[in-house]
């Protein structure tokens, strides 16, 4: 590993270089070439893995105001806010003057004696926006635990600090045992070494993990999932914020800041003076802790380069594909080829989980592909719910199948739909004008996350309104692919892309593109044992690759193929017209797509049209038997 | 003046005629792009003999040094320093002046950096222009400025004024002049200036107004009191005239501002999310001392008072008190405004901007309301803490508030088609004519509805003329009240034929669309609740979605799951489109304006074609009677429409983004389109069109008469009227001609003949959905209870009877099935007759 270089470790001073340097010569663009400057480093070979992340590098050991990486989500968008862009100090014994650059931090440095002239001539006013943005909500441990182990950057440990190698397996090895007991405990992201540092403190969490009140947080960091851990960041956003979006999902490269002054709480004060200060008296105290809250809690990162993620699977090269198309090429040509073969071992896995089911794993293995690719007008095209019902209540079936889909996907989350649950939970974000933020909600996720819904969790009883609006809210979500924000004085919608997987008895009260019921090969008693097996890393990389590739793949249909298609349904409406809806063709043609991509081909062929409709027709057909389960048939 | 001292202050910004010595700058403003004066005299005292009355607009600072004169009368602390009667030089007879913190004479320079140089810049180019004298940091010329201004007062007109508030003014008159002598009758002394006048009068003031209005309102105050005192000496006003700019031109988004308009004033709009308590704020300590009772004052600066240390009449140290009642003070309110909905990108989360209102502005607004906010913007640093030399290099922003104008305001009140009113660019204008002119307009638009929905044509375009709606007729003169402009529709089919879709289309496409679930709302989601306020304890009233959807329209899904009680509010919003309240004390009726589109579901899941509408949805007919077209969704079975629809889907899941769109009307081009149909194009009959529509009319009425039947009411008349008026919107036209009338025809006629068909005759009826039941089957059922009755007749004198044997005997009398509801309803008819009673399983006879 070569010495962590100086951009790394000083990128102020290489700001502050160029910005002295513009002020001499004529060249008024250093902005553009500061940030020009280190994306070209960070596209070196490797260079970004050499800058430490703030996902797995607790804060205490990362060096204020050196470059850092951050892997998260954009929660909420504060308002812009003005800075001193370049400010001047002054020494009143001297009376010398220097022009500093105010860009990337948020306290001005002064030298000793100085002071910030206020009035200087030279000052430029500047904007900037912010964003609260918190780690991905729901990654999978495997995903941490990949990404941090794929980092070379050199963290300069403090003296407590040991980088324990063995601890880590130590605790990779615990979590098999873990699963049995705790299934919420998965669900708790590892912060990759964040918690290896104080084992205790850990040990004590997963031996009561209701409490969910961490050593130092009675600050809400705002989690759209309940659980969750890991720094929560303010991201200073200095120039196209507009292209950002809520929900975002960001690798943002930027300068830390922890500077103890810019912690509100830490500032003392005075009552009669925030009394008459105008400037005090604007900000309730909720809002303050919110929008300025300690450093070292919230750390501010000062962006200079963000990358957009498609995907948060550390298999895939995170280079956005567009970009280099050679590699692009070679990486499509290997897994292509690899696909049908992966995608044989993938079903014959998914069959032995869904204890022997193979129709079952056909379907579990589309809708894990599956993606909301484009929207026509109001209608989410690609979406593909799976309702999978007659799930045995016994041997936590439910709560397994969950775990097996969490070592597969990305970033995952289970909802037990209990009546408990939908009257507590808030699935829905709103905003909180008193604080002014956006209280998260649990459906406040990353495109392509898995949502789990457990409907067999569910029991009689009576649904507050709460519940009523979580419940429709879910409904909304699997419909239109689409979350209504509360914004009190009206909602404000926000499209999702969130793959939702129902697990019922019977037919499940929500809404759903497909159902399919499970029909067990096993006797309940074996059950156990089929679900219990789950295969080597490696094997299970190779999975994990083919699900997040196969959804990134580009899709077509030739007009040949469309005939035939638009033939072959009105042949079906001549047969029956009864059983044959617009609807079916809708989900024929999904499940088509799906299919033709889950075996790495990129248009339709007849051959999986075929196959597609006979998967369709075993489906309904099964569907059928089990009518009338319970009263939620249209 | 008695002496030097007694006059009030000399306030900077008066002191034009002394630009060499401007005080040092403090950051109130931080450096933007200009410099400018700043007024902070504190201890600067100054005689200034020709120095124009802008003193009235700062609470005029008397030193220390005037305490030596004549006591003070005390003050009431919200007029302050109303201690000189005389303001020097001006004719303002005693109208005290009143202090305009909103311009930001208080907040004063936060730090006075006596070290650093004031650059002199400015104030070189000031002497070098001799005469031309300036206020310093600006390019104001007080004198000029004032003089323009009151040319603009006494010269402007706008013969062409819409405003509201110019009603009842003699638009030829000059504008202003008219509103001067409101003032001196009404006493209320606030004058409101358009600027866009302004800007039409006088483009150099204007650009003065909107880049130095902390210079020049002082300066236009000063203007508008000479001219009101000169022409109306008598009147007597409580302070001196405050002029309020609103409307300057660049309305700003919240998200375009930038610290280029820092100081600048701007008009933006936003919705009121929060307003804090009053907030009294010091404008002057009331010192005393504790050991010779000598009193002193001493001007906030900055949020803070600089106490005397020392007694100038006794010398004694620390012994000066403050006493807070004799303090001055003024109101000021925090203001918290967030975007508008309609002004954001989609996928980001709104701006918020803090507003501070002052004075008579504090509780103008409240929380909900949409404003157009004008004021200057201003950022300060964050506070700086003596004891760190590193700050935070961060400024508050905030707007200090000049005017604030409500624009939902007049909502309340009736029709609020200038509050709609948006702007169209000339261009979109001339497409959307381009649009209208082409002869086929119709179609297009309806194929541009919904395009993932295939066919349907006649559903789309009921929709789409549902989108226009009729023309508003006000009838309350001759006491019939409003009629019902909205056209109300009822989808009705089997389930999976894209309703659902197509209802979140048009929610979609409407600007004021609500969207609910028959199954999840109540009665209160839809109407208004009364709730308690946790903060205030104040009861209000939270408006439900059909008062939310006023002038837009309302989309029910699961029309049919919906609870009687939940239906039965409709009845009233569906025809006379208010919606009364009478709840916790609070009586009121609101307007809900809105137009229904609900969508319903047979309720055996599967349309029975055997059986009616009304049997099929199980809906109360008063409620179906209400709508104006009931279109049923069915399956169409036939091959050549399964073929569209196979190739229509297919293409939707391969074709591109691009390919769709040039197929089909973009969306926005329909918003647009349908926007501006609604507010400018009001068609009215003409009267071939009248003739056409009462041949109509009695068409319908012919129709059925011949076999007993009627097929028309006067509520089918009011709905071809609505079409035909939506249809002439459709072709911008304003005037409502045949061709519109057939098409209201033949679309009224389709939805009939879909969902009134009587399915035991195959003819249309329209009892079917004004009486629940086609006149067949009401015969049907006379004929039994007749039958019944004879039967009873011929049994004799019984006076009781098994229910059961009855329906036995009536069976095997019958030739024709009886079922068991018609025999009930045989039963009950007559019962109603008083010939019998049913109680349990006995029928007894009556008399």
């Amino acid at each position: 590993m070569p010495s962590t270089p100086d951009w790394i470790n000083e990128p102020l001073a290489v700001v502050q270089g160029l910005f002295a340097s513009s002020q001499n010569g004529p060249s008024s663009e250093w902005e553009a070439k500061a940030v020009e400057f280190f994306k070209d480093r960070l596209k070196e070979k490797d260079a970004h893995t050499w800058v430490p992340s703030l996902n797995d590098v607790p804060l205490h050991y990362l060096k204020p105001n050196s470059l850092v990486k951050f892997r998260c989500l954009i929660q909420d968008m504060f308002d812009p806010e003005f800075y001193m862009g370049v400010y001047e100090t002054a020494d009143p014994a001297t009376k010398t003057k220097e022009l500093r650059c105010g860009k990337y931090r948020d306290v001005t440095e002064c030298g000793v004696r100085q002071q910030v002239d206020y009035n200087s001539r030279n000052t430029v006013t500047a904007e900037r926006q912010t964003f609260y943005c918190v780690p991905i909500p729901g990654e999978n441990a495997w995903v941490k635990d990949s990404y941090a182990g794929s980092s070379q950057a050199r963290v300069v440990p403090s003296t407590s600090y040991a980088p324990s190698r063995q601890k880590r397996s130590y605790e990779e090895d615990d979590e098999g045992d873990d699963m049995d007991t705790q299934p919420q405990k998965q669900r708790e992201p590892h912060s990759g070494q964040y918690q290896h540092g104080n084992g205790d403190c850990k040990r004590l969490e997963t031996e009561a993990p209701s409490s969910q009140v961490g050593s130092a947080s009675h600050l809400d960091l705002n989690f759209p999932l309940p659980g969750e851990k890991g720094p929560s960041c303010l991201v200073k956003v200095y120039e196209d914020w507009d292209s950002f979006k809520l929900n975002d999902t960001l690798e943002v490269y930027g300068i830390l800041s922890v500077s103890p002054a810019l912690s509100a709480l830490a500032d003392e004060k005075d009552a009669s003076s925030s009394f008459l200060d105008p400037s005090e008296s604007m900000e309730t105290a909720e809002e303050q802790r919110v929008h300025s809250p300690p450093a070292s809690l919230v750390p501010r990162l000062h962006m200079l380069y963000a990358k957009m993620l498609r995907h948060n699977n550390p298999l895939l090269p995170s280079v956005p594909l567009e970009d280099n198309s050679a590699c692009k090429e070679e990486l499509l040509s290997s897994t292509l080829r690899d696909m049908p073969s992966v995608r044989t071992e993938l079903l014959s896995f998914f069959t032995h989980v869904l204890l022997g089911d193979a129709l079952a794993a056909e379907y579990l293995i589309l809708h894990l592909i599956s993606t909301v690719y484009s929207r026509r007008d109001v209608l989410p095209l690609g979406k593909f719910t799976l309702n999978l019902s007659g799930c045995p209540t016994a041997a936590s079936f439910t709560e397994r199948l969950y775990r097996i889909i969490q070592q597969l996907v990305p970033s995952s989350f289970y909802l037990g739909m209990s009546l408990q649950n939908m009257n507590r939970m808030r699935l829905v974000p709103k905003k909180d004008y008193v604080a002014n933020r956006l209280v998260s909600g649990v459906l406040q996720l990353a495109s392509n996350t898995s949502l789990f819904l457990d409907e067999t969790q569910l029991e009689p009883g009576q649904l507050d309104p709460t519940g009523v609006s979580n419940v429709t809210a879910l409904g909304n979500l699997i419909s239109w692919q689409k979350v209504d924000y509360d914004f009190n004085y009206h909602q404000m919608e926000f499209s999702c892309s969130i793959n939702v997987l129902i697990a019922s008895e019977g037919r499940s009260l929500l809404p759903s593109d497909c159902q399919v019921h499970l029909q067990s090969q096993v006797p309940p008693p074996h059950m156990e044992d089929y679900m219990s097996s789950i295969p080597l890393t490696a094997q299970l990389n190779k999975l994990r690759l083919y699900l997040s590739v196969a959804r990134l793949l580009d899709y077509s249909i030739s007009d040949e193929v469309t005939k035939s298609v638009e033939d072959d349904f009105v042949d079906m409406r001549k047969d029956d017209p009864q059983s044959v809806s617009a609807d079916d063709l809708h989900r024929m043609l999904v499940v088509a797509r799906l299919l033709s991509l889950s075996l790495g081909q990129t248009s339709l062929s007849r051959d999986s049209w075929h196959r597609a409709k006979h998967m369709e027709e075993l489906r309904r057909s099964r569907v059928e038997q089990h009518k009338s389960v319970n009263g939620n048939e249209p | 003046m008695s002496s030097p001292a007694s006059t009030p202050g000399g306030r900077k910004r008066g002191r034009n005629t002394n630009p060499s010595t401007p005080r040092s700058e403090g950051p109130t403003s931080p450096p933007s792009q200009r410099r400018r004066g700043q007024d902070s005299s504190t201890g600067d005292l100054m005689p200034m003999p020709n120095s124009p009355a802008t003193d009235m607009l700062s609470p005029s600072a008397p030193q220390d040094t005037s305490l030596l004169s004549s006591p003070r009368p005390s003050v009431q602390p919200t007029e302050v320093d109303m201690s000189s009667p005389l303001m020097y030089g001006t004719p303002m007879r005693g109208t005290p002046a009143r202090q305009r913190p909103d311009l930001g004479s208080v907040r004063k320079a936060p730090q006075v950096d006596l070290h650093s140089d004031p650059p002199r810049a400015d104030g070189a180019s000031d002497s070098n222009t001799g005469q031309r004298l300036v206020i310093w940091g600006t390019d104001v010329n007080v004198g000029t400025c004032k003089e323009k201004f009151q040319r603009f007062l006494q010269r402007f007109t706008d013969p062409t004024s819409t405003e509201d508030e110019n009603a009842g003014l003699d638009l030829n008159e000059p504008l202003y002049m008219q509103k001067l002598e409101e003032i001196s009758v009404v006493g209320d002394p606030v004058m409101n200036v358009n600027c866009l006048h302004v800007q039409s009068f006088d483009a150099e003031l204007y650009r003065q107004l909107v880049s130095y209005p902390q210079e020049v309102i002082p300066t236009f105050d000063m203007a508008v009191n000479e001219l009101f005192f000169e022409r109306f000496p008598d009147s007597i006003l409580e302070y001196q005239i405050q002029v309020r700019p609103y409307n300057a031109l660049k309305t700003k988004n919240m998200r375009n501002l930038n610290p280029e308009d820092i100081d600048q004033l701007i008009t933006i709009s936003g919705m009121v999310i929060r307003t804090s308590q009053l907030i009294p704020e010091m404008q002057e300590a009331f010192f005393q001392c504790q050991v010779c009772a000598y009193s002193t004052r001493v001007e906030v600066d900055r949020g803070r008072i600089a106490e005397p240390a020392v007694c100038r009449n006794c010398n004694t140290t620390h012994s000066l008190a403050l006493v807070h009642n004799r303090s001055a003070f003024s109101d000021k309110q925090m203001v918290k405004i967030q975007e508008s909905p309609e002004d954001m990108p989609a996928g980001q989360t709104p701006h918020t901007t803090i507003v501070y209102a002052h004075n008579d502005l504090v509780d103008k607004v409240q929380p909900g309301d949409r404003v157009n906010i004008t004021g200057i913007y201003r950022a300060v640093p964050m506070r700086v803490n003596p004891l760190q030399s590193n700050v935070k290099s961060v400024y508050k922003t905030h707007i200090d508030a000049i005017h604030f104008r409500k624009t939902d305001q007049k909502r309340l009140h009736g029709l609020d088609e200038e509050a709609e009113q948006r702007l169209f660019t000339e261009d979109r204008v001339t497409t959307l004519k381009e649009l209208a002119a082409k002869p086929d307009v119709y179609e297009r638009l309806s194929s541009a509805l919904a395009p993932s929905i295939y066919e349907h044509e006649d559903i789309k375009k009921g929709i789409l003329l549902q989108l226009f709606g009729g023309t508003r007729k006000d009838f309350s003169q001759t006491g019939r009240g409003h009629f019902r402009a909205e056209v109300n529709i009822l989808l009705c089919g089997d389930p999976g034929t894209s309703k659902s879709q197509l209802l979140q289309y048009v929610y979609n496409l409407v600007p004021r669309g609500q969207y609910t679930s028959g199954k999840g709302s109540s009665a209160v989601g839809l109407t208004a609740y009364v709730m308690k306020d946790p903060e205030t304890r104040q009861l209000v009233l939270q408006t439900g979605a059909l008062v939310l959807s006023d002038n837009g329209i309302c989309c029910i899904d699961e029309f049919d799951k919906m609870s009687d009680n939940t239906r039965s509010v409709l009845h009233e919003v569906m025809e006379q489109q208010t919606l009364s309240i009478a709840k916790a004390g609070i009586i009121c009726q609101l307007n809900a304006r809105t137009a229904v589109l609900a969508a319903a579901n047979p309720v055996e899941s599967q349309w029975n074609p055997k059986k009616t509408t009304i049997e099929n949805i199980q809906l109360p007919h008063t409620l179906l009677s209400r709508f104006d077209l009931i279109f049923l969704m069915l399956d169409p079975q036939d091959e050549a429409y399964d073929r569209r629809l196979a190739h229509h889907l297919v293409s939707l899941y391969y074709q591109s983004e691009e390919q769709m769109e040039e197929e089909f009307l973009d969306m926005a081009v329909l918003k647009d389109y349908i926007a501006y149909a609604r507010t400018y194009i009001s068609p009215r009959l003409s009267e071939e069109a009248s003739q056409a529509l009462i041949e109509a009319y009695v068409d319908m009425r012919k129709i059925g008469s011949g076999r007993g039947m009627v097929s028309a009411y006067p509520r089918q008349l009011e709905s071809l009227i609505r079409l035909a008026e939506a249809h002439a919107k459709v072709r911008f036209s304003e005037k409502v001609e045949t061709i519109d009338v057939e098409e209201a025809k033949r679309l009224h006629r389709e939805a009939l003949k879909q969902s009134a068909t009587d399915p035991r005759t195959g003819f249309v009826d329209i009892s079917i959905l004004t009486t629940g039941m086609s006149a067949t089957a009401r015969k049907r059922k006379e004929e039994v209870a007749q039958a019944l009755k004879k039967l009873i007749q011929a049994k004799g004198k019984t006076p009781a009877m098994k229910y059961q044997q009855l329906l036995d005997d009536l069976r095997g009398q019958s030739e024709t099935a009886i079922t068991k509801e018609l025999f009930d309803e045989a039963l009950r008819a007559l019962a109603d007759e008083d010939y019998l009673t049913v109680t349990g399983k006995t029928v007894r006879l009556l008399a």
